[in-house]
């Protein structure tokens, strides 16, 4: 798609979400959305990343802490069932982990080149309260 | 309307600072979040006093410092209010960070800059050092000369800002103290004519209209930057000036008061010329005119659009001119002055050649005196008579100690 010039978009760095019209939002899926040509939607900040987010469902509670948490909206959910990390948005701070409340936790950041397959297999286990 | 109208005399007796309070009661400001400052606090004071006895429908947020109160008034603005504060020197510093904010997301906020020095060493007195910090910011800077100018300006202010082809935020200086805290006449305007003049606010992309949601201060890196900084550049240097200036028009047909986006004083036949901001125009304006008695032709070069600056406005009022003076009153620290600068720029391409020196004055509220302009002119009518140029390019007045002038 051919770029736009500066005096094509809309003044103020300003964003709208979507170029068709959306009613009901919520109940779109993610990919389903039209977003706007210059929209983040379209810009990957996965080369930001060091470490990134392994996600274990074994253990996941589908609270939704991390969804709501995650600042640039990578965690992926659908009828309020975990599904996954977006990697093309996950910048790899590491909220979604420290608001996980299992235990053992069901987000772990490990090096951005781990193998995902091998890191569920070790899993830590859970952590003993102390007494 | 749910708030008291107030009845003023044609010419009231107020200072600069309870002008502009009194031109954001009449313009029926929604948000002022604001930080108390020397000189400036008055000003926010006064709205708020008139916020609380129920002359505004607005709000006033306090907040704990002055990037505080800029943000809070960069989220109003985009939540689609119209919105104004005021500020000074160190608390008009600690606010620059905002300020690209404010113009970079394009939002008409009115900022009122009561001029002082920045530290260090301390001082609250008035200077131009703070108004040049924020001349890259974006925004677009209109300077007053008197508390009737910090008034009539306000309303200039609310008007080109909140224009939809201009979108950017305003601000209107003013000398600390000397404007400030002098008590002047001050012609008004009814509040049904000066509320007329600015009109209603008419949001663009606020954020409170949930049917159209968009998303405000983006990140955008190198693939959008530039894109975003040339359009705000190229909207400055076309669609600003055509603004004011109509603003300008149809503020005198309201008011009989005229402004100028340059405004020129016994130029038509000038020799010599000071160019100069704020309360020093009409101090040389006074000397130009006693100069003419003594047979040197002075006249005097009034700038009241700092930014965008009027590059062809200058040119076109210098034309002719054989020495010019430009006065700066803020420390250059390592170069010549902004006005210096400037004004060659303006004169640069043209073919008026005339010499052009820069003097530095009047730091940390230091008085610029008759006698120093009456020196002034005479110096420029010297080089004049020489044929070239005797004085260094750069000057001080009124400095304690041996003479100090460079380049
Ligand atoms: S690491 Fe940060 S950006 Fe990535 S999914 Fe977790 S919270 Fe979101
Ligand atoms: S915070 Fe942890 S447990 Fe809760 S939904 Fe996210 S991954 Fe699952």
């Amino acid at each position: 798609m051919a770029k736009k010039g500066w005096d094509e978009f809309e003044i103020g760095a300003m964003l709208r979400t979507f170029d068709g019209k959306i009613d009901d939002i919520a109940g779109t899926r993610q990919e389903d959305r039209e977003y706007s040509q210059n929209s983040s939607y379209t810009a990957s900040v996965a080369d930001w990343r060091l470490i990134k987010p392994v996600f274990n469902k074994d253990y996941c509670i589908d609270c939704q802490f991390c969804w709501i948490y995650c600042p640039d909206v990578s965690i992926i959910s659908r009828d309020k069932k975990l599904i996954g990390v977006d990697m093309d948005h996950c910048k790899g701070c590491g909220i979604c982990v420290e608001v996980c409340p299992t235990n053992p936790k069901s987000l772990l950041m490990f090096p951005e080149q781990a193998d995902e397959e091998t890191e569920i297999a070790n899993w830590p286990k859970k952590d003993e309260e102390e007494a | 309307m749910a708030f008291d109208k107030m009845e003023l005399r044609d010419i009231e007796v107020w200072d600069g600072n309870f002008a502009a309070a009194q031109a954001l009661r009449q313009s029926q400001v929604d948000v002022v979040a604001a930080y108390p400052i020397t000189p400036s606090t008055p000003i926010v004071e006064g709205y708020a006093k008139f916020t609380s006895d129920g002359y505004v429908e607005g709000e006033f947020v306090m907040v704990e410092s002055e990037h505080a109160a800029m943000s809070a008034c960069i989220g109003a603005a985009a939540a689609g209010g119209r919105v104004a504060t005021a500020t000074s020197s160190q608390g008009f510093a600690l606010m620059v960070e905002t300020l690209y904010q404010a113009s970079g997301m394009r939002l008409p906020i009115v900022l009122n800059v009561v001029n002082r020095a920045l530290a260090a060493p301390l001082n609250v007195n008035g200077d131009h050092s703070d108004m040049y910090l924020g001349r890259d910011s974006g925004w677009i800077q209109l300077d007053a000369y008197c508390p009737q100018d910090a008034y009539d300006l306000n309303f200039v202010a609310f008007r080109v800002s909140e224009d939809h082809d201009v979108r950017l935020p305003c601000m209107v200086h003013q000398d600390g103290f000397m404007t400030s805290h002098t008590a002047q006449g001050v012609h008004t305007l009814t509040d049904d004519k000066a509320y007329g003049f600015v009109g209603d606010f008419k949001p663009m992309n606020d954020m409170l209209d949930f049917e159209h949601p968009v998303t405000h201060g983006v990140q955008t890196e190198e693939d959008w930057h530039f894109e975003h900084k040339a359009r705000q550049h190229n909207d400055l240097m076309t669609k600003v000036m055509p603004k004011i200036q109509a603003a300008f028009d149809d503020f005198e047909k309201l008011s009989g008061r005229k402004y100028n986006i340059v405004e020129k004083y016994d130029m038509d036949d000038a020799d010599v010329c000071v160019v100069c901001l704020g309360t020093s125009v009409e101090t040389a304006r006074e000397v130009a005119t006693e100069m003419r008695a003594e047979g040197i032709k002075a006249g005097v070069v009034g700038i009241r659009v700092i930014r965008p600056f009027p590059f062809l406005e200058i040119a076109e009022a210098l034309k002719g001119v054989k020495a010019i003076a430009a006065l700066d009153r803020s420390s250059p620290n390592g170069t010549v002055g902004m006005l210096f600068n400037e004004i060659a720029g303006s004169l640069f391409n043209t073919d008026t050649k005339a010499m052009l020196s820069g003097y530095v004055y009047g730091l940390g509220g230091r008085d610029l005196t008759k006698a120093h302009l009456v020196a002034l002119f005479k110096e420029l009518q010297a080089n004049i008579d020489a044929g070239k140029v005797t004085t260094p390019l750069q000057q001080f007045i009124g400095v304690r100690g041996p003479k100090l002038a460079y380049l």
